[in-house]
């Protein structure tokens, strides 16, 4: 019989510990729902979606019902809607929007992935049309979720879509001002995006994926901050060994739902991203992990070492637990997202040029971040490039997700609700990087490219 | 397929028959039982064969899950997998 203190931990870990599945994810492609007639290929991706999806929810349902885990989230990733619109002939983006957001209705998913474009060398036919179409799409859709690969570390940066995306994360945040400006928080900005990502809000279904594929990401910031609570006072060498054998226990239980999932559902298994997803619950923190650590509050210098271990060791836990791991793997740091990072960044302890040090170490980049209503779409796109030369050059994915909050300044706050949690808006360099940002123009690949 | 059924709360009278009634109620097998009480702490975790289980797994779980507040005991009923894949490599 399995060790009653075994049987307890999962339980404890569960029940007190916000461990959950944060999502499990059904990247379809939707290659095969090209048209030249716009409505026909929106009726194709209509028919894909909802016949794909079917009983993802009720699966997630019965999983989550049978073995006592949480699964917070169904979602659904799709083919970057950019490459389906490039065979249409002027068809309007916004239809394509409306079709996933009734398609994701239809099955019951929380959020739908994919509509994206990837133009991180240059602009294809469909890209700059579905890009200057992603604010309008936000504001009019719930459930639908949009992402830019502006950069990578083969490619290097295009600064003509970087200046692009100033505008359109501004845009994205004014036509939806009466909503807290959430049209931006469904809106990331890569550098070296992954295809087989199931977070939200930049998840899309790669071209070099199948044609349908289960990918599942983990979570657990209480689990690993209670199991370094329990060791006390131990040097970084077994804080190190705690975080990897915790992130272990918890990407097993993910690659036991995603294999269970993939049986069910008759769909290939893909990858088990090993992430620290934190939510504003009250100790599920990555920010209280830190200060676990022996920070006095998330910020403070220490920071960024003590994120770079948390990191390291979570992917060296994970990633024997896992016949595939993929995705975005690691820590994430989404501000408003996080109780520890949004008490850190209301006392002044956490700014925004430390969490720009800390994406050099974690798994993604400038992540729920609310700025002043009057931030200008050129810092926005000098914010964008920023990030994007980290990931460039450190062949890792860095993303920017700022909220502009329209109408209000440092010191008031924005309310998304629910997993998105509740933002401070940050103080910001507000010296103008207009000229830099107008010469557009492509920085080139770095010499880290050249690896052949 | 095997589930773990675990009690833990404030010991009382009728723990033990209560869960044991309900699963031969619902024709759950009980295949091995542990408990041990902790400063007042009733803990017992059962091992149990819902293979043939007269009611639909959700709901024999609901069933004995119900029975939490009325016996002032947390009561989890949980497929062994989760275990087993969490602490066997």
């Amino acid at each position: 019989m399995i060790n009653t203190k075994d049987i307890l931990e999962t339980i404890t870990m569960i029940q007190d510990e916000h461990l959950d599945i944060r999502t499990t994810t059904m990247g379809i492609s939707l290659l095969d729902c090209c048209d030249s007639d716009a409505d026909r290929a929106c009726e194709k991706i209509y028919e894909k979606i909802t016949r794909s999806a079917e009983n993802l929810v009720k699966v997630g349902c019965d999983i989550e019902n049978e073995y006592g885990i949480p699964i917070i989230n169904k979602r659904i990733s799709v083919t970057p809607i950019s490459m389906i619109l490039a065979s249409t002939r002027g068809g309007d983006p916004i239809k394509f929007a409306k079709t996933l957001e009734r398609a994701a209705s239809t099955v019951g998913v929380n959020f739908i992935g994919g509509y994206s474009a990837l133009v991180q060398k240059g602009f294809a036919a469909g890209d700059e049309a579905l890009i200057r179409s992603i604010p309008e799409a936000l504001s009019v859709t719930d459930h639908v979720c949009s992402s830019v690969n502006i950069g990578s570390t083969k490619a290097g940066i295009n600064m003509d879509a970087v200046r692009m995306m100033g505008k359109v994360v501004r845009e994205a945040a004014e036509l939806t001002a009466d909503r807290h400006c959430i049209g931006a928080a469904k809106l990331v900005v890569f550098c070296n995006a992954p295809e087989d990502n199931p977070f939200m809000a930049g998840a899309f279904h790669g071209v070099g994926e199948a044609d349908r594929i289960i990918n599942v990401g983990v979570s657990g910031p209480g689990v690993v901050r209670a199991a370094l609570e329990k060791a006390g006072n131990c040097n970084i060498t077994e804080i190190a060994d705690i975080i990897k054998k915790t992130a272990f226990k918890i990407t097993r239980m993910g690659q036991l739902v995603a294999n269970e999932a993939s049986r069910r559902l008759g769909v290939d298994f893909g990858i088990v991203d090993l992430s620290l997803a934190p939510t504003p619950a009250v100790g599920d923190s990555v920010a209280h992990i830190l200060e676990e650590m022996g920070l006095e509050c998330c910020g403070g210098y220490g920071t960024t070492a003590a994120l770079a271990l948390l990191n390291d060791a979570v992917k060296k836990g994970g990633v024997m637990a896992s016949s595939h791991v993929g995705g975005l793997s690691g820590a994430f740091i989404p501000v408003s997202e996080d109780a520890g990072m949004i008490s850190a960044t209301k006392c002044g302890c956490l700014t925004l040029e430390k969490l720009e040090a800390m994406t050099a170490v974690c798994s993604v980049g400038l992540d729920m971040i609310v700025v002043p209503g009057d931030t200008s779409s050129d810092i926005i796109s000098a914010m964008i490039a920023d990030e994007a030369a980290i990931g460039m050059v450190n062949s890792k994915t860095t993303a920017v997700r700022v909220i502009p909050a329209i109408g209000k300044n440092v010191g008031d706050e924005l309310e998304f609700g629910g997993l998105l949690g509740s933002g401070p808006v940050m103080n910001i360099n507000k010296y103008s990087p207009a000229k830099f940002i107008a010469r557009g123009g492509r920085i080139p690949a770095p010499l880290q490219s050249l690896k052949n | 397929m095997r589930a773990v059924i675990t009690v833990v709360g404030k010991d009382c009278v009728g723990i033990l028959a209560e869960v044991s009634n309900a699963c031969a109620r619902n024709n759950v097998n009980i295949s091995e039982v542990s408990q041990s009480i902790l400063q007042d702490m009733f803990c017992m975790i059962m091992m149990a064969d819902i293979s043939k289980c007269a009611i639909p797994f959700a709901e024999f779980k609901a069933q004995l899950e119900s029975k939490s507040e009325q016996l002032g005991l947390s009561i989890h009923v949980m497929h062994e997998d989760i275990f087993n894949s969490m602490h066997r490599i």
